[in-house]
């Protein structure tokens, strides 16, 4: 099912057209490689545990990082842009903690879940100022934010949870033709941004803007409402998914989604993102979303050292880092 | 081709997961810690290796790299998904794993917090499991210090920070301890001082106390930090023989004070027996001899009768351990 979703988007997102063989324009693509990757996870995760190999287990795993995946596919675009947000985690909690608190207070929920949304387009905001306004470089600018969008989080909740109601608990437990909701929002996400980025001029924008930001002005791309609607984007994307993990754990902490930015790098860069900007797909990140989900799930369900695991995490990123690189160097259009 | 081996892997795990299916007659115990890494849960895992030797259940231990509020999930839903029959769990968060626990729980499974409790959540865990019952641990702490220094003279207190609950909670039990019982009215406290548990910190404070009361003849320190931190200033000026140090410690980082005469005693409890009596309840419940419920008792060799508290909270030991040259080989953590 997902292979098939998957599948049908890479016509769609050639970004350029370089004049080789039709068959190595479709299959000589860091995507490949994630999608080979992938094979091999189920297929060591099956060699590795009897217990892997459930669907409904690997769907029920999904959930724990599909918070995160949605945001990778947001962040794949903010890089193509070539820009990075590392405060997405850091948002994630701080609009939960909003959220959470202001439904504690007494505020219906659903108007918790709007101002929650809108703290979280607040924090894009400001981080585009900074980026964008003040023309500072967007890794110190979100290494920042991050870091104060954490601490905020903790001054809004303590050290203490805040609870959510009963009613409102269990987003994953929510199921659509047999797949947990987050699944069902992962993909539906990833179908609508592989479209806009691979089939419309704003999405071919992006990649320009990517590639050569001056050349991309110069042509008349309007670059920084184009970063703007990014940033904007992802804060909004990133409170989404806060409000969700709260649904998911029942309670909001400070700490929520704590080291959640280097899984979401880890996404688009295993899914073949170039971490320069200019290349990389929605396609990708969505396959190398459900990579690092086998993977560790495999692992972890075969009890796995924590250690080793962490050592085969980290090769992958490396093989994917060298394979991105040299295949991208090997295609130059 | 890569379709090929899609299916030829889908087809092995199919394989290995109905060729495993029959191995699920031993009583299978799962103990998840904080984090990897830590010796004081080697000393639990040890409990529970020895006692399902003796049972006959099958036993592993599992826990997450970091020892973050929601790292222990994915552990928690890969037991379920190995069909484990009983999972003791130390927490990393007292509501964080709620709704995942109560997966557990609906699916039979027996969930027992051991070496902490959910707290304000007792609910989603069956029973609880805690070394010692911590009213015990002032009095203990000052008797202890009075049999070295025969009742009399001058004592100091150097703790961990100043809002650190465990430990103001039994300072305040040795204060009391020391107005109401006539055995220790000889015994005077100077001081009470907080070495924030960093060992800079603590020896700074240590030496000070050294300074400022001269006729001083103990400190007690509970906290592991704190003891060691003590210990180092005394066995650097070579006072032993003038200035008792006691307090709470870990043997393996106390073992050189006891071997050269600087510490001759200091307490803490036996995580092993945590790990014992748990294996020991779990198998008694899951075989129906024991019923989990307050007030109830049950004999486990080697600890006596133990008594099921309030909110099924057991302990192992009523006093604390006393370590000492003649017991001290005999721990690892």
């Amino acid at each position: 099912m997902t292979a098939a979703d998957a599948r049908s988007t890479p016509s769609t997102m050639r970004d350029a057209a370089p004049a080789r063989p039709r068959w190595q324009v479709l299959l000589i693509r860091p995507e490949t490689m994630t999608f080979i990757l992938l094979v091999l996870g189920v297929i060591a995760g099956s060699l590795l545990s009897p217990f892997f190999l459930d669907i409904e287990y690997i769907l029920s795993s999904f959930t724990l990082y599909a918070e995160f995946s949605i945001v990778a596919l947001v962040l794949t675009m903010v890089i193509i842009a070539g820009e990075i947000d590392l405060s997405p985690a850091a948002n994630m909690a701080l609009s939960a903690c909003v959220f959470a608190w202001l439904q504690q207070a007494g505020l219906p929920i659903p108007l918790a879940i709007v101002v929650g949304l809108c703290s979280g387009l607040l924090m894009g905001a400001l981080n585009a100022y900074f980026v964008i306004g003040l023309q500072l470089p967007s890794i110190i600018v979100t290494i920042g934010t991050l870091t104060l969008y954490r601490g905020l989080a903790q001054v809004i909740a303590g050290d203490k949870s805040i609870r959510v109601p009963d009613w409102f608990i269990g987003i994953d437990k929510i199921m659509i033709a047999g797949i947990p909701l987050p699944v069902v929002i992962f993909a539906i996400l990833a179908v609508i941004l592989g479209l806009v980025l691979g089939g419309t001029i704003y999405g071919r924008q992006i990649y320009q803007i990517g590639t050569n930001e001056v050349a991309a002005r110069h042509a008349g791309i309007r670059s920084a409402r184009i970063k703007l609607s990014l940033f904007l984007l992802i804060g909004l994307v990133a409170a989404a998914a806060g409000i969700m993990t709260a649904s998911r754990l029942g309670s909001v902490r400070y700490d929520l989604g704590l080291g959640g930015e280097l899984q979401m790098v880890l996404m688009a860069m295993l899914g073949g993102t170039y971490i320069f900007g200019g290349r990389g797909t929605i396609l990708g990140t969505f396959l190398a979303a459900w990579l690092l989900v086998i993977v560790s799930t495999g692992m972890i369900v075969a009890n796995v050292l924590p250690a080793t695991q962490l050592c085969v995490l980290g090769v992958l990123l490396i093989v994917s880092i060298i394979a991105t690189n040299f295949i991208y160097s090997r295609t130059q259009r | 081709m890569l379709k090929k081996s899609l299916i030829a892997g889908l087809g092995l795990g199919i394989a290995l997961a109905t060729g495993a299916a029959y191995a699920a007659d031993p009583l299978k115990i799962v103990y998840i810690g904080k984090n990897t890494g830590n010796p004081y849960f080697d000393s639990i895992t040890g409990g529970f290796e020895d006692a399902c030797k003796e049972l006959g259940c099958e036993f592993e231990f599992v826990a997450p790299a970091t020892a973050e509020a929601t790292s222990q999930i994915p552990f928690i839903e890969a037991q379920i998904q190995r069909g484990v029959n009983v999972i003791a769990i130390a927490p990393n968060s007292p509501d964080a794993m709620n709704q995942v626990l109560d997966d557990a729980r609906s699916k039979g499974i027996l969930v027992l917090a051991v070496n902490g409790d959910l707290v304000g959540n007792e609910g989603h865990r069956d029973a609880n499991i805690l070394p010692v019952d911590f009213t015990k641990t002032g009095p203990n702490q000052v008797e202890l210090m009075g049999s070295l220094i025969d009742y009399k003279g001058e004592i100091a207190i150097l703790s961990a920070t100043t809002e650190a609950p465990d430990q103001n909670t039994w300072i305040a039990a040795m204060k009391k301890t020391l107005e109401e019982n006539p055995k220790y009215k000889d015994m005077k406290l100077v001081a009470t001082v907080y070495g924030d548990d960093q060992p800079e910190k603590s020896t700074t404070e240590m030496e000070a106390l050294l300074s400022n009361y001269p006729d001083l003849v103990g400190v007690i320190a509970p906290t592991t930090v704190g003891v060691a931190a003590a210990a180092q200033v005394v066995q650097q000026r070579g006072i032993a023989d003038t200035v008792h140090v006691t307090g709470l410690g870990l043997p393996s980082e106390m073992r050189d004070f006891v071997k050269d005469g600087t510490v001759t005693a200091f307490q803490l409890w036996s995580p092993y027996n945590e790990g014992w009596l748990a294996a020991y309840f779990a198998d008694g419940v899951i075989k129906g001899t024991i019923k989990n419920e307050v007030g109830g008792t049950f004999e486990v060799p080697n600890l006596g009768t133990i008594t099921i508290g309030d909110k099924n909270v057991m302990n192992t030991q009523a006093e604390l351990t006393t370590f000492d040259a003649s017991n001290i080989d005999d721990f690892n953590f």
